[in-house]
């Protein structure tokens, strides 16, 4: 008997048999495993940034260095913000929570992780410090902290209305970005705990525990083993610190595919089934006997609680942070992403970071730096009417030089239209077309089983 | 639903229950007294009383705005009565929340047909059956307890495919419910609700936008399964189905029950009469 | 994809929930009493003690209470103004805009730029006016805009503002809303996130990142009969006032108003009855984006200084007045603004500056927890 069990096998074979709009050829080979959509999406996003590097910096033996680092700046965001992607799909895309509070949820896990393992010496007045227990202890914390949260959230708020959950949850996450820059609080905590939350002026957080290696003699030949000698001269192909960071992404693309290995058993399986219909008609779910109310709540801690971890491995494993880091914006970056990839599916969440890091967070800014290095323009206008008044007197380089110069707000105006449009056209995103059947099993008419 | 029930690993732990309850009650499974509703001071269900009986195949009929849904919301819990009970095999459960009423083994379908438009007609079919091992959380998610899980999965499984076949829908098993026609929707909702293994079913316009095909193949469903020993309370705005096929018939207006009666003596029934101002009963 | 709601709204049946309000009731009338009893407490300069708990009383100048309600009321005024139009797009579009503050941005930018145009002619280059002082040139004091020494700049911003936010809000619902108006209110919601990102963004680029002073504040401040007062802020109070009753006259006496009304209760009604629901549609744009845009020309007035964030940073404040006063109800958002105001500014009283936008913000997820249908439902709506 041949039967596949999606969410016990490995990542292939989620997809359902009947679906197959790529019928043939390359993409329709692709489009059959999950773990094949999103190497392949990865690995073009990987194959685009070379071409972009190359583009702008020529062939050359630096230019390895400056290859590596996009991989390692893509491979470092892409699985932060999959992490997220997945949690709030898990309360979106799955039970129809409309949760718009992510950035509060990360605020609580990485305070509450800086707050147990940061340093107990500030190392500037006025700056937050923790009280140094270790970090598995912390960042395990930071997670069911951020958890309970949720649940001090959940119990009164699921029973709103989806738009109204929306306003409660940016509210909460306002509220927690507003004490965590507050320097009352920072005192009172200095004063009560032991510990400083450190107001405006943040934290010095721990080293990331991969930091280590790279101090250690093993550690040492492994980086120099990327110094190599080319006609007599020493060349270092790629920097220590890009390769202590990558050391960092990769231990979080474990987190991503734990996390990620979770929410496929659930989503495939009879308690994901519930929140599909919970999401669906939640009225139809309670009068097929399903005790709504709990499944919401169960639902709600566990998303916060990734994202929770989401930020610690994010935000957490930067040297600093501040309560900056957890702007409403940065909810609506992974929202973006999720709605990219097809909020309802996991796979869709994964291929959706990918792109929108790829796409529309890093892209931009690279094909401005390619412009500029290629287009020899003359220095930018100042403001957006010195800049029209070049257009007027037929300079283009300079009315150009204006956006490149200011690609940072352009980049949110392409952010914003992006949503749109995906909304207008295609809210379903890349992948939430596809029929993922919530069941432990195939539920293809059975062989008898035995 | 307590882990002890659900660790029953050989049938799934609601039939055991509901075979329990009724080798103890015997008597009417639903009886519906003195229910009132009142929507901002204008009153929708007015001192109803009814009893329905083991076995039977009940109609519940009554012109617009007799009170017909509101009284079907207030006994499944979609809607808190404001006065009255309503008891089921001989427990009260006035005010109940929608699942505890279905957990009881009452169940219920809508008027406008609530299939789960994104889920595929299977899936829908496999969400109904109560006591899932897999609805705890752990149980899905830890390597060793999901065994116990897949198992109960195939065995729902068949169970599913045996129901799509009886209301004959097995061939839409893998569409989304969304895309089915709204009389397909029907008999999915139909086939869904007998998934939960209930003791009685209540029926919210069944045969409402349905095809006349389609109709027959309904009622026939209805009829094998009453011969099996489901209750069934059915609420349609087509008369002459409920007088061929109902052997009682509650009859309500403005809130209140006018005749409950068989078929024949309602049809002769002035008041009734009256309340339909001469419509041809 | 709103879930329905059947277990809201008390019924007499339900005891125990009708028990839970009864106790929420007692608490909020027993902290405003106590706060009363503090705030009067702290007036006399007394100081006592409850026994358990923080001592109440204190020393509070009668002056300093004054300033801080009054600031609230400004601010109030602001906050209800903004929340007239987000409680009617609420209602009659069915969607939580989210890009409403923005559109106070929008008003802000526009009607700012042609106020110091005019009021700074001749002083400084004209794009650098325009764009509302972006790039470098002469400060806000050179310039002169204020409603002293160039009134009529501040009447053209004014109008200027409300002009631009409206040709912007009817722009954005021809290419965004319109398309989608039958896909119910989250997908709205969460395009409108995508404009408000947009907008903002947009307004950046083109008005640049820096905040920047914007009104001349010579001889602003008078004295009349004793009392010092600040003629920006007499403005604001005054224009919010006229545009309060102006909006109040139009839904209750013309034909138009009723329509509107009659939309944000019963859109299926409405269309049943033969009210143009487009016409409608465009018509709450109109008024909601103007007041928007004017609302937030006399923030700027009141403050002295704008950034591309302004509107942004006031959303939650007014989705806070407009979830206090019901959903749908113009009178409520505006006695919402005020409430909401006067929150953010008294509570100064007792709790540092660090938290008094916390205090609105928890105010405002009470409300939407325990009260959804707002703390003056039942009063009148409109």
């Amino acid at each position: 008997m041949s039967e596949t069990v999606p969410g016990d096998d490995s990542v292939g074979d989620g997809t359902s048999p009947d679906d197959g709009d790529g019928s043939g050829g390359f993409m329709g080979w692709v489009q059959k495993s999950d773990l094949r959509i999103v190497g392949v999406t990865l690995a073009s996003m990987y194959v685009l940034f070379t071409v972009l590097v190359l583009l702008e910096q020529g062939l050359g033996f630096d230019s390895v260095n400056s290859v590596v680092g996009a991989w390692r700046t893509l491979t470092f965001l892409f699985a932060a913000y999959a992490v997220l992607a997945l949690a709030l799909n898990l309360h979106w895309g799955y039970t129809g929570m409309f949760n718009i509070g992510v950035a509060g949820f990360m605020a609580v896990g990485v305070y509450t992780m800086a707050l147990l393992s940061g340093t107990s010496d500030p190392i500037s007045a006025g700056q937050g410090y923790g009280w140094g227990l270790p970090l598995w202890f912390g960042v395990i914390m930071g997670t069911v902290v951020a958890g309970l949260t949720g649940l001090i959230a959940a119990v009164p708020a699921l029973r709103l209305r989806a738009d109204y959950l929306a306003i409660v949850t940016l509210g909460l996450s306002e509220i927690i970005r507003l004490l965590a820059q507050s320097r009352d609080v920072s005192t009172w905590t200095d004063e009560t705990f032991g510990f400083a939350t450190g107001g405006g002026r943040g934290f010095f957080l721990p080293d990331r525990p991969t930091e280590a290696i790279w101090g250690t003699d093993a550690g040492q030949s492994f980086v120099e083993l990327f110094t190599v000698e080319i006609g007599g001269d020493e060349v270092t192909l790629v920097r220590e610190s890009i390769i202590a960071d990558f050391s960092w992404s990769l231990v979080m693309i474990v987190f991503l595919a734990g996390i990620y290995w979770l929410l496929r058993r659930i989503g495939y399986s009879p308690f994901g089934r519930v929140l599909k219909a919970i999401r669906e008609d939640e009225l139809v779910a309670q009068s097929l006997g399903k005790d709504t109310r709990w499944f919401k709540i169960k639902v709600f801690m566990l998303g916060c609680a990734l994202m929770g971890l989401g930020g610690i491995l994010w935000q957490g494993s930067q040297g600093t942070v501040t309560p900056d880091s957890f702007r409403p914006i940065v909810t609506f970056y992974v929202f973006i992403a999720l709605i990219i990839g097809g909020s309802g599916s996991n796979t869709g969440s994964v291929v959706g970071a990918i792109l929108f890091v790829g796409l529309l967070f890093e892209a931009p800014r690279r094909v401005g730096s390619i412009i500029e290095a290629w287009m020899n323009l003359s220095s930018a206008p100042n403001t957006f009417h010195d800049a029209l008044g070049s257009l007027a007197s037929l300079d283009v380089g300079g009315f150009v030089a204006y956006f490149i110069d200011n690609l940072g707000p352009l980049q949110f105006v392409i952010l914003g239209l992006v949503l749109v449009v995906i909304v207008q056209r295609r809210p379903e995103g890349m992948l939430g077309h596809r029929t993922e059947v919530a069941a432990a099993i195939d539920l293809e008419r059975g062989e008898i089983d035995e | 639903m307590s882990d002890a029930a659900a660790d029953a690993t050989e049938a799934p732990p609601a039939e055991a229950a509901d075979e329990a309850d009724d080798s103890e009650h015997s008597g009417p499974p639903l009886e519906v007294r003195n229910l009132r509703k009142l929507f901002g001071g204008i009153v929708a269900v007015d001192d109803a009383s009814f009893t329905v009986e083991q076995g039977s195949l009940t109609g519940l009929i009554g012109p617009n705005g007799a009170g017909k849904s509101t009284t079907f919301n207030c006994i499944t819990g979609a809607l808190k009565p404001d006065g009255g009970t309503v008891r089921f095999q001989g427990e009260d459960i006035t005010g109940m929340r929608p699942e505890q009423v279905a957990n009881r083994g009452l169940v219920r379908t809508f008027q406008i047909a609530r299939a789960l438009p994104e889920m595929t007609v299977v899936e829908n079919l496999m969400l109904a059956p109560q006591g899932q091992m897999g609805e705890k959380l752990w149980r899905s998610v830890l390597p060793a307890a999901r065994d116990s899980v897949v198992t109960q999965e195939r065995e729902l499984r068949e169970r599913v495919w045996e129901t799509l076949e009886f209301f004959e829908i097995d061939h839409l098993a893998h569409e989304r419910a969304g895309n089915l026609s709204g009389g397909q929707q029907k008999l999915l909702e139909m086939s869904r609700a007998m998934m939960t293994d209930p003791d009685m079913l209540l029926l919210d316009e069944p045969m409402a936008g349905v095809n006349p095909t389609l109709e027959d193949k309904l009622l026939e469903r209805i009829h094998d399964l009453r011969e099996d020993g489901y209750t069934f309370l059915l609420v349609e705005h087509d008369m002459d189905i409920i007088m061929e096929n109902c052997e009682r018939v509650i009859v309500m207006h403005q809130g209140s029950v006018l005749a409950d009666d068989e078929p024949e003596r309602v049809r002769s029934n002035e008041k009734v009469i009256e309340a339909y101002l001469g419509e041809d009963i | 994809m709103a879930l329905p709601q059947f277990f809201s709204s008390g019924t007499p049946l339900n005891a125990a929930k009708k028990g839970r309000e009864r106790v929420i009731e007692i608490i909020v009338v027993a902290t405003v009493v106590l706060i009363g009893i503090d705030l009067i407490a702290k007036l006399a300069g007394r100081q006592f003690s409850l026994g358990v708990g923080p001592t109440l009383g204190g020393d509070l100048a009668l002056a300093s209470l004054a300033g801080n309600v009054w600031t609230g009321i400004l601010v109030g005024l602001i906050f209800g103004l903004a929340g007239i139009g987000l409680s009617m797009t609420y209602s009659i579009l069915n969607f939580a805009n989210f890009s409403h503050g923005d559109l106070l941005t929008t008003g802000a930018f526009t009607g700012w730029g042609v106020a110091l145009l005019i009021a700074g002619w001749g002083v400084g280059d004209a794009g650098y006016l325009l764009f509302a002082r972006s790039g470098s040139g002469p400060g806000p004091s050179t310039i002169g805009a204020s409603i002293v020494a160039s009134p009529v700049a501040i009447v053209a911003g004014v109008i200027v503002a409300a002009v631009m936010t409206v040709v912007v809000a009817l722009l954005i619902d021809r290419l965004v809303y319109r398309p989608m108006r039958d896909r119910g209110g989250i997908p709205l919601l969460i395009a409108s996130i995508g404009v408000a990102l947009a907008l903002r963004s947009l307004i950046q680029f083109m008005y640049g990142s820096r905040t920047r002073g914007i009104t001349a504040t010579q001889d602003v401040r008078r004295e009349v009969l004793g009392f010092s007062i600040n003629l920006h802020q007499v403005t604001l109070f005054v224009v919010a006032l006229v545009l309060m009753v102006t909006m109040h006259l139009l839904l209750q006496e013309t034909k138009l108003g009723k329509a509107m009304r009659a939309m944000a209760d019963n859109k299926d009604l409405a269309l049943v009855t033969g009210i143009p629901t487009e016409r409608v549609v465009r018509a709450t744009w109109i008024l909601g984006a103007g007041l928007a845009g004017i609302a937030g020309f006399l923030f700027v007035l009141e403050r002295g200084a704008m950034d591309y964030n302004l509107g942004w940073f006031l959303l939650l404040f007014i989705f806070a007045a407009v979830i206090l006063g019901g959903i749908g109800s113009i009178y409520g958002a505006i006695a919402g603004g005020l409430v909401i105001g006067l929150v953010h500014e008294v509570s100064l009283i007792w709790v540092s500056s660090d938290f008094n936008a916390v205090a609105a913000f928890v105010i405002m997820i009470l409300v939407l927890l325990y009260r959804p249908e707002g703390i003056f439902s039942g009063v009148t709506t409109a």
